[in-house]
């Protein structure tokens, strides 16, 4: 059984690698895959936890994650196409309307 | 004699004295309110708002009577209190009748005259209407005479000076809007309206004295009663003579302006700007006569101070002279009559002030006959005279002949008039008898009173007989050349040859007139039995008259010297010589027989001694400037540009602006925008923070989260 360090060593590595996506990348599909992967380094700790201490509890809660996500990836991919049109563009440093 | 016992045990009409002010004050009312409606009614209309308003006076008159018939049962009269007045601490005025024979004297002759007048005036003020077009004058007229007969009467029954005085500044009144009814007239349109003005302020001159009369009387006696102030006169006599004096040298000077003697008497000759009937009953029967009444209703003071009483009888007798001298020099047919009107007053003055109150008030009263007979006359030969000249402008077969004399025609300049004998008879007669009775010569009215006056002026005050005398022969002079001048020779211009005699209502009026002239004498004869008005006047100044005696010199002398001025008049004023004399070429004749002999003299009397030119550099122009430097210099530059908008403005704007710019501006609002500055920079620092780039924030949240996760684990 591979021990539980190495799944969390492994969900740390996902989610700091999406983080750095998110705030490194400027295509606006590739910050969008880089927190589903930030999402999915969570549910692989849950998971890991879960098996590690034969609980259900963790596992029905990534079913949840997994639900949300997919909720958001239609949400999210529909800002993006919005975006598009209006732009021609998704990068999303060229969306900073928002500054001050 | 049965009549006096009926009249002395009959009843009394004392209580019917507030009537004589409440019957024309009801005329005017009824007037005023349906007089317009009235007039409306065309024709006729006229006749009764004239009717309504003789009647009121007429009535008037009546009352008059009633209380002179009650008067000879109880000769010493009754106070009427009809309510009071002015209740002031304790001072108490009532609003009282006196009813004794001095006020029942004037009663009778202001709504007798009156009376005549106003039926006059109907004739008279239906010329005007008919030449001014509108009816309405007609009532504003009459409202004018009725509301003057009312003040009249206040003036001549009121118990005290101070209802004297309501009366005196209500006939004032009348006597200006009366003056200037016909405001749009007169020189540069404005002329009427001056001279009413002119009256006004004249008359305000005296009322200032009258007024400074009354408060030192209240000063001295603490009332205004007539009969309460008498009483305590002699002793203030003896104790302050001063006040005194005072009091009736104030009240001379209201003498002079009420009476137009000297130095105020230069209204009255522009007065005469006023329809014709105002001149005869305000202008020469009634309220100029009141500074006479004013007089003699004061006897019992005057007679305590001789200085007053002098200084009384040397203004009259002064006025009598000067005014008679000026009335020679004069063309137009109303100057003469309103300056032999100051003349005469100067007479009556002057009987009163040197105690022949009697005499005075005799002359009063048939001068008010005869002088109001002059008036009316002559206001009758002017509307003779008008239509004539009416006649001629619209006939254009005379047209022709009269070139030029269109409007400038004066229908009062006796140069335009003569021979209107034939044309107006009865004004002729009626007017010979009124002159005849104002030079004086017996038996008619004029020569009785006038004689008295001299009678006792031969012995009280020989300066005023002088004076006086000479008065009376200028007077006979200028009356004499009137009458040739205005009736005899030849018609001299168109319109009096036109002239065409006065309506009935006009001339009755004139023939009453002329007989209570000649009759009126008999008031006073100075014979045994005969010294009706001395008896009836002696109920009242009680202990101040003295029988009038018949000095024959004195008569003789007068009559004699009357004769001669009218010999005079006629060597200078015959018909024959005057048309020789208006036949020469306008260009090189004089304007008067009289130039010729008197040439400067004449200029000086036809300039009125340039009394009024003399007022206007001496008094009016200095006042003028005066008051054009306190407008121009004092008010508007002074207080107004300097003052006002220099210094209060100016300082106050300074100081407003060194609030708003120093204080305001730089200091409280420095202060808030340094602030907002502060609060603007501080953002400006602050907003940098916000790139809009997404990971930016999400860098952020995630430092935070990390610090936070930080200092949790490490705590």
């Amino acid at each position: 059984m591979v021990p539980i360090q190495y799944y969390t060593a492994l969900a740390v590595l996902l989610f700091i690698l999406g983080t750095l996506g998110v705030l490194i990348r400027r295509n606006a599909i590739i910050v969008f895959m880089s927190i589903e992967l930030m999402l999915n380094s969570a549910n692989l700790a849950f998971v890991a936890f879960a098996r590690a201490r034969q609980a259900l509890d963790g596992q029905v809660f990534v079913f949840f994650v997994i639900a949300v996500a997919a909720a958001e990836v239609a949400v999210g991919l529909a800002l993006i196409v919005a975006i598009f049109r209006s732009k021609h563009n998704i990068d999303i440093d060229q969306i900073n309307s928002l500054q001050g | 004699m049965l009549l006096e016992e009926a009249i002395s045990s009959g009843p009394t009409f004392f209580s019917l004295a507030p009537w004589i002010v409440f019957f024309p004050g009801i005329g005017l009312l009824i007037n005023i309110i349906f007089g317009g409606m009235i007039l409306e009614r065309g024709k006729w209309g006229e006749k009764i708002v004239g009717s309504i308003a003789s009647l009121a006076s007429g009535l008037a008159f009546v009352v008059a009577v009633l209380l002179a018939i009650s008067l000879q049962g109880h000769p010493e009269g009754q106070i009427v209190t009809l309510t009071d007045w002015i209740t002031i601490g304790d001072l108490s005025i009532p609003w009282a009748f006196q009813v004794d024979t001095l006020s029942v004297v004037m009663m009778l002759v202001v709504s007798g005259v009156g009376t005549l007048i106003h039926i006059y005036a109907i004739g008279y003020m239906h010329e005007d209407v008919r030449h001014n077009g509108d009816p309405n004058r007609f009532r504003r007229f009459f409202v004018f005479m009725n509301l003057f007969i009312a003040a009249m009467m206040i003036l001549v029954s009121g118990d005290n000076y101070m209802m004297l005085f309501v009366g005196w500044e209500g006939v004032g009144l009348c006597s200006y809007l009366l003056i200037g009814f016909w405001y749009e007239k007169g020189k540069d349109g404005i002329g009427n309206a001056m001279a009413a003005k002119k009256a006004m302020i004249t008359n305000r001159i005296g009322d200032f004295g009258f007024l400074l009369a009354a408060f030192s009387i209240f000063w001295t006696f603490g009332t205004f009663n007539f009969h309460s102030i008498f009483e305590k006169a002699p002793e203030v006599a003896a104790q302050n003579p001063e006040a005194l004096l005072f009091i009736t040298l104030c009240m001379l000077i209201g003498v002079t302006g009420k009476s137009a003697q000297l130095p105020l008497y230069v209204w009255l000759p522009d007065a005469m700007a006023g329809p014709t009937p105002v001149s005869a009953l305000i202008h020469a029967a009634t309220m100029v006569t009141a500074g006479v009444y004013l007089i003699a209703r004061s006897a019992e003071l005057y007679v305590l101070v001789p200085t007053a009483q002098t200084v009384v009888t040397l203004v009259g007798a002064a006025t009598a002279l000067f005014a008679a001298t000026i009335a020679v020099g004069q063309f137009d047919i109303k100057k003469v009559l309103a300056y032999s009107t100051i003349s005469q007053l100067g007479f009556m003055v002057a009987a009163v002030g040197m105690g022949a109150f009697v005499a005075g008030m005799f002359h009063l009263v048939t001068h008010a006959f005869f002088k109001a007979l002059l008036f009316l006359s002559a206001g009758s030969v002017i509307q003779g005279l008008e239509r004539g000249h009416h006649h001629v402008a619209h006939d254009p077969r005379l047209k022709k002949h009269v070139k030029g004399h269109g409007h400038e025609f004066d229908p009062q300049d006796m140069r335009n008039m003569g021979g209107l004998r034939s044309q107006m008879k009865i004004t002729f007669w009626v007017y010979l008898i009124g002159a005849i009775a104002l030079t004086g010569i017996p038996p008619l009215a004029g020569f009785w009173s006038k004689d008295e006056i001299l009678a006792e002026a031969n012995h009280l005050n020989l300066t005023a007989y002088i004076l006086l005398t000479l008065a009376a022969i200028f007077t006979a002079f200028y009356m004499a050349r009137q009458v040739l001048m205005v009736f005899f020779g030849k018609a001299r211009t168109p319109a009096a040859d036109h002239a065409q005699e006065s309506p009935l209502v006009m001339t009755v009026p004139l023939m009453v007139l002329a007989a209570l002239t000649v009759l009126g004498g008999a008031l006073n004869l100075p014979f045994m039995g005969f010294h009706n008005l001395t008896l009836w006047l002696e109920q009242t100044l009680e202990g101040v008259v003295k029988e009038g005696e018949f000095v024959v010199l004195v008569a003789l002398l007068s009559t004699g010297l009357t004769l001669v001025a009218f010999g005079l008049a006629w060597w200078l004023y015959n018909p024959r010589r005057y048309e020789e004399f208006w036949g020469a070429p306008a260009a090189r004749r004089a304007d008067d027989p009289l130039r010729s002999y008197i040439g400067p003299v004449f200029d000086t009397l036809k300039n009125k001694y340039w009394v009024d030119e003399l007022y206007w550099t001496v008094i009016l122009n200095p006042y003028i400037s005066l008051s054009r430097f306190l407008a121009d210099v004092i008010d508007w530059q002074f207080w107004h540009d300097w003052f006002h908008d220099k210094a209060i403005v100016g300082s106050y704007n300074m100081l407003t602006r060194l609030l708003a710019v120093r204080f305001d501006l730089g200091g409280i609002d420095a202060f808030f925008n340094g602030l907002a500055r502060l609060v603007q920079r501080f953002a400006g620092l602050l907003r940098r923070v916000q790139t809009g780039y997404v990971r930016n924030y999400a860098l952020m949240i995630f430092v935070g989260v990390v610090v936070i996760l930080g200092y949790l684990l490490l705590r």
